[in-house]
């Protein structure tokens, strides 16, 4: 069986890693080789088919450290949340580069998180792994760094919530009467 | 996409908070996006200073009151002095060879100038008890006590000054006996100076007077029944001329031992034909005076019996100079005869008037029109023959040196009485321009930037630093005669009072054409004067083909009856298209309507005397446009001498198809004993506003009032209306009036007591900026008014606006009466104001700067946010972030902030700003005598890079960069490969 184990944070860092990887050889993997008739005297016996208490045992282990792992990735957002918080109180609340800088990272990063939940929680597809609490687990602590995000992005006064946001550009109103003259020429 | 905005606003605020606060410039950028011409206007009088050693100069006073000293050789102004709009220099001339002796107001003040440097040496001022004439002798050889008097008669007495300090040697007061002094005399040698003048325009009057104290030595007088018109002209040293009340005899008057003999002969026994509008030219020519009536001029010599023999007989348009002492006791003169596109200039001898001493004939400038004045003055050449060289003064207020039948340089001097400016835009570059030409630019452009470079990594050399200096200032790219990008390149069209229409080049100023408009030529029968110039045409869309044109309106008179004159002139060659005038009705005002025709022509009304509007131009597409749109169209007029403001609408029965009938809607009247119109203003036409929101502190909003039809009015009590000082403070009151020129409604009223004129006020958006005197303060003070609508007020509810539930958009009327209240602040001001303005830009988005000439004649720049009436002592957090300034009492004036800088726009009349295409940039024009262009960015300019931003430096970077991103590319891939062989 094919496995890439990275977790959620490895991925995140390691996005450039493994977008440059052009090709790899899993030498212990053996199904791509199955259109190729196996040699003689070879037989294709799985050793965990022999004992099979062993291997249900040593597949309940694997689910349950699935379910951990997958449970782990799916708190690792609440860091970044602690730390995405900590950094806007650092920033403040005036506009500039640097607080701009922030309250888009905050924005941005739980939006591509939440492009990628698929992705992070497929290692840990498992058919005995209920996947579904942490994946809303994890939809929820990005949501919340995102509304972190939003509402930091309100007390810098960015979002047009105010009256004054949809009419400052509102072109003056036509008039129906023209009058001109003054005062005689000389 | 509001956000989108906000955010661009803020970082738009962030990036200009980054810069500098103030407006200046470097030295070096003098010249790259000005230019200052200095002018002196109409020439009245011209003496020469030809002396041998030194420089040759030409002393004027010219109808713009300056007194300036011209180079000789090339008409460049050595020294020039603008006096007072109330100083009119009355007579000039040169004491003891090194001072310009000028007599101004009335013959009330007498000053002497140094003549190398125009420095003033001393100041006399002369007090008179009547109004008279002004007259100066300044005696050439007289020496009384080491002294040489300047004799000076005004106010009714003759004074007789020092010349080396202005101090008062005597004065003899003629106003006891009521005579009207015309010519002061001095024959040479003699210590008499003779005084010549007329008792109840029937008695002439001779005195002689003792040089040395004013005593009165001799009296002479005889009495003519018939009354004299015009001045008395001395002919010889004891003969003079005059003619009759009737105009018809010319009396010769001669003086001997004590007895007056008077003469008649009538003109008719002198010139044959018609002697209509008979007059004695002012030129004295010893033994020789000149008539001229309306059909010719004719020399009449006066023999010494007194007998009177024509001479000869020139045409009427001859013009005559005063006669010129030559070495030997000769006389000489010039005439200047009139012909097509060429003038004949021909110099006389007195004593041998037959033939010409001289006699050249010289090109001229058709545009030029008329000679109006001519001076001459001899050279000796080096075969030891008079040369002469004649200054002449055209019909366009241009002056001019002839020399050896060549003009030997001219002056624009037109350009100092301009009227009215208006702008175009210029053609837009064709496609296909030559390679070679690229090439040719692309190798200079280069080549400047690389010397740029130089410059900013400080390895130019001073010659280097000189060259790029020069090619700053002569960029091609600023004179072409073609439109930019961003819009500085535009045509200042300029109307000047001579009838003359100028097109300048805003990117150096030069001249670009000039006509003189055939329909504004003042003849002998009528005046006349240029009073508007509008935009006739001005092609955008269907009509891109058409060149754009302007519309000069001018009057054929003196009155507000007499009828108008219009043309239409071409705005890229000059040419007169069309000249309507005169037109039968009169013209009082002009009023450009918002409408165009199909051909892009703007429809314009003209109001006469009658209060009946004249549409123009006269098409049926024109009419039907205007029938269509007449329910809508008012005017109104302010009739400053009997406080009345009134209001007029369209009358749907008119005349004819063209003109139309007014009906008085409503009238405004102030109380004459209380209130006197001193000033009204209006917002320009062309302003453009980009939003009615104005957004304050804490996210909320107020609604402007915007209207274009409201006018400014300010009034002071009658007893105030004159000087500063010549009324109390209880007596005085100013109070201004924001009026809505459409329904006659008050919108606001304002009192200032203690307060008075003059008044210069600005509007613009919904503010008014206006400038006045605090009595009680003694100190001139800024008020500013800007008036909100209340009616919108409540548009404030985010859901109502997204949805677009809100009554922002619909048109107003000024008949539904909106609801508006006003805030205002007053700030005490240094300088007192020649002129305001405001700077406009093409969406209005841009802050604004009042534009405020000052006294000095230099335009200050004060930020609009000055005079915000908002401003607190003690801001809020809030209002600061918005930008609001703590309330401070008073306006600075930072020096870096004149936008002028060491220029002076001598005479400063008006400032006019146009907006050019990039939005941060307000292009600013001041006119007074002298001419100021500049650009200014009153929020920097945000949307452009600067002048000087260094391209090359830039593609050096871009190229450096590139080359080492290959380098540490080439080098990866090699270390990647020995690590995969490792």
């Amino acid at each position: 069986m094919m496995c890439v184990s990275v977790s959620a944070n490895e991925m995140e860092k390691g996005k450039g890693v493994l977008g440059s990887r052009k090709w790899a050889v899993e030498f212990t993997d053996n199904s791509s080789t199955r259109d190729i008739l196996d040699p003689p005297g070879f037989t294709r016996a799985s050793p965990d088919q022999d004992d099979s208490s062993l291997t249900r045992q040593k597949k309940d282990a694997e689910a349950n450290w699935k379910s951990q792992k997958a449970w782990e990735v799916a708190q690792a957002p609440f860091k970044n949340l602690m730390m995405m918080g900590f950094m806007m109180w650092m920033a403040g609340n005036t506009v500039h580069l640097f607080s701009i800088g922030i309250t888009f990272s905050a924005l941005w990063q739980p939006l591509s998180a939440l492009q990628g939940v698929g992705k992070v929680f497929e290692p840990y597809k498992d058919n005995k792994v209920d996947l579904l609490a942490p994946k809303l687990l994890y939809i929820a602590l990005n949501l919340g760094g995102m509304l972190l995000g939003v509402w930091k992005l309100n007390s810098l006064g960015l979002l047009p919530t105010h009256a004054s946001d949809w009419v400052s550009s509102l072109s003056p109103a036509h008039e129906v009467e023209f009058s001109g003259g003054g005062a005689a020429l000389y | 996409m509001a956000m989108a905005i906000k955010l661009s606003l803020i970082l738009l605020l962030c990036l200009s908070s980054l810069l500098a606060p103030s407006f200046s410039l470097f030295e070096d950028q003098v010249g790259l996006m000005d230019w200052h011409q200095r002018y002196i206007g109409k020439v009245k009088h011209a003496v020469f200073h030809t002396q041998k050693a030194g420089r040759k100069r030409v002393l004027v006073s010219t109808e713009e009151n300056v007194i300036a000293s011209l180079d000789l050789r090339r008409g460049e102004i050595f020294w020039r002095h603008v006096l007072g709009p109330n100083d009119v220099v009355d007579k000039i001339d040169i004491a003891l060879g090194k001072y310009v002796i000028t007599l101004s107001s009335e013959g009330s003040i007498l000053r002497a100038w140094n003549l190398p440097d125009g420095q003033m040496v001393w100041e006399s001022f002369l007090s008179g008890s009547k109004y008279s004439k002004a007259l100066l002798t300044v005696p050439s050889n007289l020496k009384v006590d080491l002294d040489s008097p300047i004799f000076v008669y005004s106010g009714g007495c003759l004074h007789a000054i020092s010349s080396i300090d202005g101090e008062y040697l005597w004065k003899k007061d003629f106003a006891i006996e009521s005579v009207d002094v015309h010519q002061l005399i001095l024959s040479g040698g003699s210590d008499v100076v003779h005084a010549v003048g007329v008792t109840d325009s029937s008695q002439f009057d001779t005195y002689e007077i003792d040089v040395k104290n004013g005593g009165l030595l001799k009296h002479t007088s005889a009495s003519f029944p018939g009354g004299v018109y015009g001045e008395i002209l001395p002919v010889s040293g004891d003969r003079f001329v005059v003619l009759d009340a009737s105009r018809s005899v010319v009396l010769l008057i001669t003086v001997n031992n004590g007895a007056t003999h008077l003469q008649q002969t009538h003109v008719s026994d002198l010139i044959h034909g018609s002697s209509e509008n008979t007059v004695i030219l002012p030129s004295k020519l010893s033994g020789i005076f000149s008539l001229r009536t309306d059909s010719c001029i004719v020399f009449v010599k006066v023999t010494d019996e007194g007998k009177l023999n024509v001479m000869e007989k020139v045409d009427k348009t001859v013009v005559v100079s005063d006669a010129l002492a030559l070495s030997e006791g000769e006389q000489a003169f010039a005439l200047v005869q009139q012909g097509d596109s060429k003038i004949e200039l021909s110099v006389r001898l007195v004593h041998d008037m037959s033939s010409n001493h001289l006699k050249e004939t010289v090109k001229m400038d058709h545009e030029r029109g008329f000679v109006h004045k001519i001076f001459i003055n001899n050279y000796v050449r080096t075969d030891r023959s008079h040369g002469f060289r004649a200054l002449i003064v055209m019909e366009d207020h241009s002056l001019l040196l002839l020399q050896q039948g060549e003009i030997v340089w001219t002056r624009d001097d037109g350009l100092a009485s301009v009227i009215d400016v208006t702008t175009s835009e210029l053609p837009v570059e064709k496609i296909g321009v030559s390679v070679a030409k690229v090439e040719h630019s692309l190798f200079e452009w280069l080549k400047g930037h690389m010397l740029k470079l130089k410059g900013t990594l400080m390895l130019a050399t001073p010659d280097e630093v000189a060259a790029i200096q020069q090619i700053r200032l002569q960029s091609s790219q600023k004179n072409k005669m073609t439109r930019d990008h961003n819009g500085f390149r535009k045509l200042l069209i300029l109307l000047t009072r001579a009838g003359k229409l100028y097109a300048l080049h805003t990117g150096n100023g030069r001249v670009v054409w000039s006509t003189l408009l055939q329909s504004l030529r003042t003849t002998s029968q009528q005046q006349c004067a240029g009073l508007k110039l509008r935009q006739w045409q001005v092609p955008h869309h269907h009509a891109l083909d058409n060149n754009p044109s302007v519309l000069v309106v001018g009057r054929c008179g003196l009155s507000l009856t007499s009828p108008s004159a219009l043309s239409i002139v071409d705005a890229y060659t000059g040419k007169e298209l069309q000249n309507l005038g005169p037109a039968e009705h009169s013209t009082v005002q002009v009023i450009t309507l918002p409408f165009r025709d199909s051909t892009e022509q703007q429809l314009h009304l003209l109001i006469d005397a009658d209060k009946r509007a004249h549409l123009y131009p006269t098409t049926p597409e024109a009419a039907s446009i205007f029938q269509r749109e007449s329910e809508n169209v008012y005017w109104y007029s302010v009739e400053s001498e009997a406080g009345i403001l009134r209001g007029y609408g369209v009358k749907k029965t008119h005349s004819s198809e063209y003109s139309f009938e007014a009906r008085n809607l409503w009238s405004i009247v102030f109380p004459a004993e209380s209130e006197k119109i001193i000033a009204t203003v209006t917002r320009k036409p062309n302003e453009v506003v980009h939003t009615q929101a104005k957004v304050i502190a804490d996210e909320d909003v107020m609604y402007k009032y915007i209207s274009k039809n409201m006018v400014f009015v300010a009034t002071v009590s009658p007893k105030a209306s004159g000087p500063i000082g010549s009324a109390t403070p209880d007596e005085s009151v100013l109070v201004v009036y924001l009026i809505d020129t459409v329904t006659g409604r008050i919108l606001h009223r304002m009192t200032h007591l203690g307060s008075q004129g003059p008044v210069h006020a600005v509007l613009s958006e919904n503010w008014v900026v206006y400038h006045y005197f605090n009595l009680r303060a003694h100190r001139y003070e800024m008020s500013v008014i800007e008036i909100y609508d209340q009616s919108r007020a409540e548009n404030k509810d985010v859901l109502k606006l997204i949805v677009g539930k809100h009554n922002l958009t619909t048109p107003v009327s000024s008949y539904s009466r909106p609801e508006v209240t006003t805030k205002s602040q007053s700030y005490f001001f240094t300088h007192s104001v020649k002129a305001i303005s405001v700077s406009s830009t093409a969406k209005g988005i841009t802050s604004k700067h009042l534009l405020i000439g000052t006294i000095g004649d230099q335009v200050l720049a004060l930020d609009k946010r000055f005079v915000d009436p908002r401003r607190s002592l003690n801001p809020t957090q809030a209002e600061k972030e918005e930008g609001l300034l703590p309330l401070t009492d008073a306006l600075p004036i930072i020096p870096q902030s004149y936008v002028t800088h060491a220029f002076k726009v001598e005479g400063l009349r008006g400032i006019e700003t146009i907006p050019a295409k990039l939005e941060s940039t307000s292009l600013v024009f001041a006119y007074g005598v002298d001419l100021f262009y500049t650009r200014i960015a009153p929020s920097k300019t945000y949307d452009s890079l600067t002048e000087d931003f260094n391209y090359a430096l830039l593609l050096l970077t871009i190229v450096a960069l590139v080359i080492a991103i290959f380098v540490t590319w080439v080098l990866s891939e090699r270390k990647d490969l020995q690590d995969k062989w490792r």
